[in-house]
């Protein structure tokens, strides 16, 4: 893990990436920074926090997109799975060298509120913080990075996918307003929740049964039906339970409570164990990929 | 010591190694021939873990490369087909990070130093691997395999890409390697795996067609039956002459050179026609003016050990 993780770091800065990463964030957050808190004149910094999960969204994707698909472009992949080191070692190295670089970005914001200082007593509190959240953010955004950039050998698609990943996860609050929680409920309204229910597998078994002897008897059809029976039954049996679920789910909803100044556990808890379970789902790709 | 055992690799309907068995003793060179195709690199790719294999077994001096891999890739040396470079590192930045990243005990700069003078890199290596040629990328891969000083080393067509002169070198150095360890070695010429195995398997189509140990196919694979013969005279003659001599089975006429005609003489197998054609020419006052032996082809032995079975190339 140690040589993964220093040859990694290193690459960063042979290639452009790490340069065009930190000149990026360096810029965006100067000038969030500038137009929030220097231009009101004000020792609040939750404006500049905000906005930056906003700029991370565009930049993380750059920060991992090859971290993975290069590897596996090139072939250097074979290098890494036949020696003497486990795949968990592998991720885990990657990650830290890409959070390392991601840290060295964002302790520019602790230099803005030294800035801040010079004029008036920040908030110190409220700003180690926001600088917290950020982190922890980051660090759940650079793991969902390293799995997009798993499933493909392409650089940019790996950017492409990693983004609209993000932009999802970013959304998911806006997602679960505009979903139709009741629409099982609208179509059989005299029935009670548990003949919905039924009604409702029913169907669904029935429809992917269909599917799955028309195109070939499919494991894929058995798994997506599986899915469809869990997603769809939870709409029949209680709708209003889905926007809520995405909410709790929501990046957003998660990080807005750092910048206000709350540290709570959960949330904090919550980031984490989205980076460890989607470096865990990098680890089953690269696993799946030899059994292929 | 490497072991497989009734291997198989299935890509859906597709086979590409089919429940293949095989066995390389410990200072042992075994030579891995076939065709494009013809699952070489997947067998060396399962034996180093890269991939997992559909069923059988493949153990590295002892240890099932499944069931503990760290331990059995620890004894691992590979060059896969295509050398693991990372373009963006000096040699030695590349070699200093596999030093770091198998884990190495060795003294790491004398260690690095003999790999590098054995492979003959050491004037470039402080330069960038992306800017050197495919023969001395070649070179860095084979030295990558050697960090570590592993008992096991898969080479998988090692002297691909390279100029006469340094193909020699790569063979000779493999030759000394297998002196101390345990190589597999796999390739499409059939006079590079002579010149360096001590032993060869032969696999076409994820099969073994021919195991040295079983069939002793080095003598088989001798040729001395079949000349090619170049005599000055009269064509109809001599072919004639040479057609009356026991034994013969066939004669081709190849190119003439002046007043001399190329003969392809195939005698039956296992026999030497060579001091009858000799005697023959002198006789009749024929003068043979060339006589060696017709190397064989790739597929010249997948004609003999398959028996006349159907030999396509079985490229992807």
């Amino acid at each position: 893990m140690g040589a993964i993780f220093r040859r990694e770091t290193l690459s960063y800065f042979t290639s452009p990436i790490g340069y065009i990463f930190l000149a990026a964030f360096y810029a965006f957050s100067a000038f969030s920074f500038t137009s929030n808190s220097l231009h009101y004149g004000t020792t609040k910094m939750d404006g500049m926090f905000q906005q930056l999960m906003i700029i991370l969204i565009v930049l993380i994707p750059i920060l991992t997109m090859r971290t993975m698909s290069e590897e596996k472009k090139n072939k250097t992949d074979q290098c890494l799975l036949t020696a003497p080191v486990g795949l968990g070692g592998i991720v885990a190295g990657k990650f830290l060298a890409a959070f390392l670089i991601y840290l060295m970005g964002i302790a520019i914001t602790l230099v803005y509120a030294v800035v801040i200082s010079a004029f008036a007593t920040p908030d110190w509190m409220t700003i180690i913080g926001n600088f917290a959240g950020l982190l922890l953010v980051g660090a759940a955004f650079i793991a969902v990075g390293i799995f997009c950039s798993s499933l493909t050998e392409n650089q940019v698609v790996s950017a492409v996918i990693s983004f609209i990943a993000l932009i999802a996860l970013y959304m998911l609050t806006t997602i679960g307003d505009v979903v139709p929680s009741d629409f099982i409920e609208k179509l059989m309204p005299d029935l009670g929740a548990v003949w919905r229910t039924v009604i409702t597998e029913a169907v669904v078994i029935l429809v992917v049964t269909i599917l799955f002897f028309l195109l070939g008897k499919k494991a894929g059809v058995l798994i997506g039906g599986f899915i469809a029976m869990l997603i769809l039954g939870l709409f029949a049996a209680k709708g209003e339970l889905i926007p809520t679920i995405l909410s709790k789910l929501s990046f957003w909803e998660r990080y807005v409570g750092f910048t206000y100044g709350l540290f709570d556990l959960s949330n904090a808890l919550f980031f984490i164990s989205a980076a460890v379970v989607f470096l865990f789902l990098t680890v089953r790709v690269l696993e799946k990929r030899r059994w292929a | 010591m490497i072991e497989v055992q009734n291997l198989s690799k299935h890509y859906g309907d597709k086979k590409a190694v089919d429940n293949i068995s095989f066995k390389a003793q410990d200072g042992e060179i075994l030579g891995f021939l076939g065709p494009n195709g013809a699952g070489k690199s997947t067998t060396m790719n399962i034996l180093t873990g890269y991939i997992s294999s559909t069923s059988g077994k493949a153990m590295i001096d002892g240890i099932d490369i499944l069931e503990d891999p760290i331990k059995a890739k620890s004894k691992i040396g590979y060059l896969p087909e295509l050398p693991p470079l990372y373009m963006d590192m000096t040699v030695k930045e590349y070699l200093n990070f596999i030093y770091d990243l198998k884990k190495c005990k060795l003294p790491r700069n004398t260690h690095l130093k003999d790999i590098c003078s054995l492979v003959k890199i050491d004037h470039v290596y402080k330069r960038l691997i992306r800017n050197l040629s495919k023969g001395y990328r070649q070179r860095v891969g084979l030295a990558q395999a050697l960090v570590g000083n592993p008992n096991v080393l898969i080479l998988d067509e090692p002297t691909v890409g390279l100029d006469p002169k340094q193909i020699i070198e790569i063979r000779t150095l493999i030759k000394k390697l297998g002196r101390n360890h345990t190589v597999i070695l796999s390739s499409h010429i059939l006079s590079e795996v002579q010149a360096v195995c001590d032993k060869i398997v032969v696999i076409n189509e994820g099969k073994i067609v021919a195991d040295d140990t079983e069939d002793n196919l080095s003598q088989k694979l001798s040729s001395d039956h079949r000349l090619t013969v170049r005599i000055e005279g009269e064509q109809n003659k001599v072919t004639k002459l040479i057609e009356s001599i026991r034994d013969v089975e066939k004669v081709d006429i190849g190119a003439k050179h002046e007043d001399a005609f190329e003969y392809r003489v195939e005698a039956k197998e296992g026999t030497d026609i060579r001091k009858e054609l000799f005697l023959a020419c002198a006789k009749s006052g024929y003068i043979i003016l060339e006589m060696k032996s017709s190397e064989l082809t790739l597929e010249d032995i997948f004609l003999r050990l398959t028996m006349g079975e159907s030999i396509d190339g079985g490229e992807e």
